[in-house]
Order: C-alpha cells, then structure tokens, then sequence
C-alpha cells in the first residue's frame, strides 16, 4: 500500500506545518511574518500588472466607472428653484416636467442601490469576478492571471479550508470544555483565550490583515460597541482584537451549534426569532446586560443589513435607546485584495466564503473611537445619526440618509408625503389659493 | 458565470438601438450596466418591482406614473430596448441645423414634441389623446397627496383645464397642451446629460 503511505505521510507533515507555523504562534498572538512577505509580493504583482494594462489599454474604450463621480450631471436645486417660481404661484401643467426629470434621473443612477453590489475597482486585481471592463491585454499578464488563479485555487484554498475547519471545530470544543467550570475569573480568562486564538486561526484561514488604530479606545466592559457592517466577517475581525458579547438570532445548523457553544463559556445575548419582534423585551435584556459592569462589551451593528463599504447607511435607534456608553468603530476594507462585501441576495453563506477563501487577502483598517453618551435634549435619532457621522468621517465613507432595509423592502411612504407636503404648500400657499374666481 | 463585462457585444441589437435612440456607445453601456443593476434576479427584463425598489423613485410623488410610462399597453415587462427608449426621450437636444435633418427619418425620440408627448401621457391615464378633468384631478391628487381639500383641488383642475381648453370639449388635447407650453424651455427641463 505504497500509495496510501505516502498520502499519510504527506498528510502528516502538511498537518505539522499548519500547526507549526499557524496555529502555535495564534494561540501565543504571535506572527511569524509569513503573511507579511505574501502581501509584499502580491503588492508589486498588482502593481507591475496595473502598469501593464495602462500601458496596453487603447485610448477611446476605456470606460473608468468610479463610485465617486455620479454618470449624470445633476441639478441639485430645491424644489422651489426647479419648479420655476417662488412661493405661493399657481399649479402649472408645466409641473410636471420637474418631478418627471427627477425620477428619471433616479432611474437611471440612484445613492442606494449601488450601495448594494460590490464597488468597482479602478484597476484590475487579477481576479475573474472583477474583471468587467478590462479586456485582454497581453500574453504576460494573462500568465500571471493563470498563475494566480492556480495559486489560489490549488495552494490558498486548502490551507484556508483547513484552517477555518480546525478553527470552528477548537471553538466549539474549548468553548464547550470552558462552559463545565463553574463560575470565576479563571473561567472568564480561559473563555478569552479560546476566543482570541479561535478567531485569530479563522482570521488566518481568509489571510486577513487588520490594521488596528488608536487602540486605547477599545471598547470597555459595560459599554456597547456600534460599527458600520459590511459582512460576517466584521465580527470576526473585531473580536481579534478584543472580546464581546454578540447580540443576534438564534440560527440553525451550524451557526446554531456554535452560537450554543459560545453562550455556554461567555454570556452572549441570543434572541429567539419570535422575542426579536418584541422591541421592549430586546431593550430590557441588553439594558441588563450593560448594567453589569463585568460583563463584556455588547457589538452592535446599527444598519440591520450588509452595506457595500462604501457608505454609511441609516443606523437604526433600537440600540441607541438603552443607554451607556456608545463606543463607535469604523472598519473599512481594502478591495483591491479581496471583496470583503457579502451581497445576500446573490451568494448564500457557502459560496460567499468561498468567495473570501479564494480572493488573495482581505485588508482593513479598524479605527476605534473615542466613547460618545446621548446628550441632554437629544434624542435616540439624532444621537444616532452623530454617531454615523463621525463613523462615516472616520472610515472615509460617504453619509446616507436612507435605510439599509431598502434593499428588501419598499421605502416608507412619510418621505413621499414630505414631497408632496412642499409641493402643495407651493401651489396652495398655507391654505389661501391665489385663484380668481369668475 | 455568466459575462459579467458590459460589452457591446452583450447587448442586443446594439446598433438599431443606437440608431433609434441616439445614445452614444459609452452611453449606451453605462444604461445597460445600470438596467443590469436594477434587474435584481437577472431575469433579462425589468418589472414594476424592480423600479420600485429605487427609493428616490418611490418618494417622487409622480412616481407611480413614470414607472407606468414605462410599461405600456399592458405589458408587465420591458426589455432592454424599451428602457432605453424612454430614456431617451431626455437626451439633450444636440445643436443641429434643422434642414440637414432628413425628413423621410422618423422624428428622433428627443425632439420637443416628443418630450411634451412623454408629459402628456402622465396626465393622460387612458391614453386617449385627451386629458379630462377627472385626470386632471387624479394627478394633481397623486402630485398634493393628502395636504390639499377636495375643492381647492377642484378649482385648481377647472381652472388649468379652462386655460388651456381651446375648442370647449373640456379636455386638453395634445395639440392643446403643446400650444400652451409654447413658450416653455422644454427641451432644457426634460434633459438629463449623462456625463461620459
């Protein structure tokens, strides 16, 4: 059985390698410096690859389609001023003409819902799923392409495969072992080791790079922590840094067993599908929870759903009413290496990580902020806007007004009525009409 | 997977559109990446939800009558071909010698006229070439929503159709409304440039 021997054999040095070099140095929070040399080679690939499609494009086809810059040359005048008049002038058939261009121009380019596929990149990165304007260039650069897939496809996604495998299976396990002891300091240490080195083996197995800044704001225990959401993976690079009780639904599967797991060594706050639509008991649970001062910082993410990354979407007021400290954090990745967004309407859970394990890495950059309390006289709304704001200013992402939960359900119909509210005062004039009567 | 790269070759009958709506190529690329955009279960054609689902189109208070614009006739679907055809009816107007342009061609989808037939049908909701003052009545309801009475609204709508009603049928024809618009720069406020 020569051939079965030497599929052991090779088994077992992989495996002692992968121990070796990647799950030791986790537990111990230290880096080899592997990942770091990889990044600088694929760097330079990018970039010498960036010069060689500029170098090749022709001229005239090369259709540059920034998120930045809007396809149409928008007049962004108010009401008044588009409708051609001022206060208190008559209904014109004219009218017509201004909402009319309105909804075209939405139709044709709108804030949202580019928000909810994946930004493009300005210059290719060597992945299929990103090339939608690049054509072929030369027969080096399609060598590279060839080889980069057969790197990721055949060397990175067996190692990340197996690396997230031993990570999920150690983390349900230690947390299982850690939740038998009862209660005490020892207990709460041995739950953050599991969770720090779990989460950095996971880390690991997207080849993450996270670059952590002003890290004496990380959040404290009894405070609550708000970040923008961009994908799962948010709460996987957050808790690398620190540890924190997750609020969420109770999941089936998978996620089920390990969101059972954790609860056992590490009070998190899981909901029942049925509890979530009751809003007051959701707001007593977590208001517990905080008022415990020895419990770990609740993560929140206000938006409700996944957002592009680059933009900040409205953050609902639910966790901005229970009081504490507010702890905000920007995270924003780097899609020149990896498209970190998880657009749940094209990709379930498999594919997308998939997706992630066969980019070339996912870079981000986490700012913490300084803590920020709801002020006298302000309430849950705008308290909860300040704190997007400086969110959006942090992580260089743009401010929007509207609601995530656009991408599944219609919008409300008060923002119509404020329209047709300043329509009519302009045509009625605050209950007086400007019409003779014959 | 599928193409994902918006070249002409993807969109068809790319030329006879290009004729029809004298859109640039560029142009034409960026709406079709855009019709991609919106056409969220790639059904290769668009429906009312799909419009819907645009918040700043929802909130527009004339919304519901755009988004009909552009399913006419009953249909429940419009293809690639019929967005961009009522899309272009707000390309710019081009400065062009008006006795270059040959006669014998159909009149291109952005002239003035057609820009004021594509206002007109919004109030039209039976498209029978009249707006009467029922209709009249029914957009101005969509345009005020709840803010307006019922009689202010009845005075607005007698008073707009008397002005424009020329032959005392008591509904404003096409020929009607363009005559009453006569001195209104059409073409610069149904316009919208897109930037290449």
């Amino acid at each position: 059985m020569e051939g079965a021997d030497l599929v052991a054999k090779v088994l077992s040095t992989w495996l002692t390698l992968v121990l070796g070099l990647i799950l030791l140095p986790s537990a111990f929070g230290v880096s080899l410096g592997i990942s770091e040399v990889y990044m600088r080679i694929l760097v330079k690939t990018l970039e010498w690859a960036t010069l060689r499609i500029e170098k090749g494009a022709p001229k005239e086809s090369v259709l540059k389609n920034s998120a930045s810059v809007g396809i149409i040359q928008r007049d962004e005048s108010p009401m008044e001023k588009g409708l051609s008049g001022l206060r208190g002038r008559d209904f014109e058939l004219s009218d017509v003409f201004y909402f009319s261009k309105k909804g075209l121009e939405a139709i044709v380019e709108d804030e949202v819902t580019q928000r909810f596929s994946s930004e493009e990149l300005e210059s290719w990165n060597l992945l299929t799923r990103t090339n939608t304007n690049f054509h072929y260039i030369s027969p080096r650069l399609t060598m590279v392409w060839v080889l980069g897939v057969i790197v990721r496809y055949c060397v990175l996604l067996p190692l990340r495969v197996t690396l997230a495998f031993i990570g999920i299976s150690l983390l349900v396990v230690g947390t299982t072992l850690v939740g038998q002891l009862p209660d005490s300091s020892l207990k709460n240490w041995l739950s953050e080791v599991v969770h720090l080195t779990c989460c950095r083996i996971c880390v690991r197995s997207l080849s993450g790079t996270i670059h952590y800044h002003n890290k004496q704001y990380r959040p404290q225990k009894g405070g609550i922590c708000v970040a923008n959401h961009t994908s799962p993976i948010d709460v996987l690079i957050l808790t690398t840094d620190g540890c924190y009780a997750m609020v969420g639904q109770v999941h089936g599967g998978l996620m089920g067993i390990i969101q059972r797991a954790m609860v056992k060594a590490c009070p998190h706050v899981w909901f029942e599908r049925s509890e979530m639509k009751d809003r007051h008991l959701v707001t007593k649970r977590l208001k517990e929870h905080i008022a415990d001062k020895k419990k770990l910082p609740i993560l929140i993410f206000p938006e409700g759903t996944c957002i592009n990354n680059t933009s900040v979407m409205m953050f609902k007021k639910g966790s901005f009413e229970i009081g504490g400290t507010i702890h905000p954090v920007a995270i924003k990745y780097n899609p020149q290496f990896g498209d970190a967004f998880w657009n749940s309407s094209k990709y379930n859970m498999v594919s997308y990580l998939l997706r992630m394990m066969t980019s070339w890495a996912i870079v981000c950059d986490v700012w913490y902020m300084p803590p920020m309390t709801r002020e006298e006289g302000e309430d849950a709304v705008q308290f909860a806007n300040r704190v997007k704001s400086a969110i959006a200013v942090q992580g260089g992402l743009t401010e929007l007004p509207w609601d995530g939960g656009l991408k599944r359900a219609k919008v409300k119909d008060t923002f119509k009525e404020e329209q047709q509210k300043n329509y009519s005062k302009m045509i009625v004039g605050n209950g007086t009409l400007n019409v003779e009567s014959d | 997977m599928g193409a994902r790269s918006s070249h002409a070759a993807v969109i068809p009958d790319a030329d006879g559109i290009r004729r029809e709506t004298g859109f640039s190529q560029a142009s034409l690329l960026r709406l079709h990446h855009r019709f991609r955009a919106l056409d969220g279960n790639n059904k290769g054609y668009l429906s009312r939800t799909d419009l819907q689902q645009i918040g700043a189109l929802a909130v527009n208070p004339l919304g519901d009558r755009i988004i009909d614009s552009f399913f006419p006739d009953g249909n429940q679907r419009v293809d690639f071909s019929g967005f961009v055809r009522i899309l272009a009816h707000f390309r710019p107007v081009e400065e062009e010698d008006p006795a270059m342009r040959d006669p014998k061609q159909p009149e291109p989808l952005n002239s003035r006229m057609n820009k004021l037939r594509f206002a007109f049908q919004l109030y039209d909701l039976d498209r029978d070439g009249k707006i009467s003052r029922h209709e009249m009545l029914q957009v101005l309801r969509l345009m005020v929503g709840v803010q307006v009475t019922e009689e202010q609204l009845e005075s607005i709508a007698d008073r707009t159709v008397q002005e424009a009603d020329e032959d005392g049928d008591g509904a404003v024809s096409f020929l009607e409304f363009t005559k009453s618009l006569e001195k209104m720069n059409v073409e610069q406020k149904m316009s919208i440039r897109i930037l290449k």
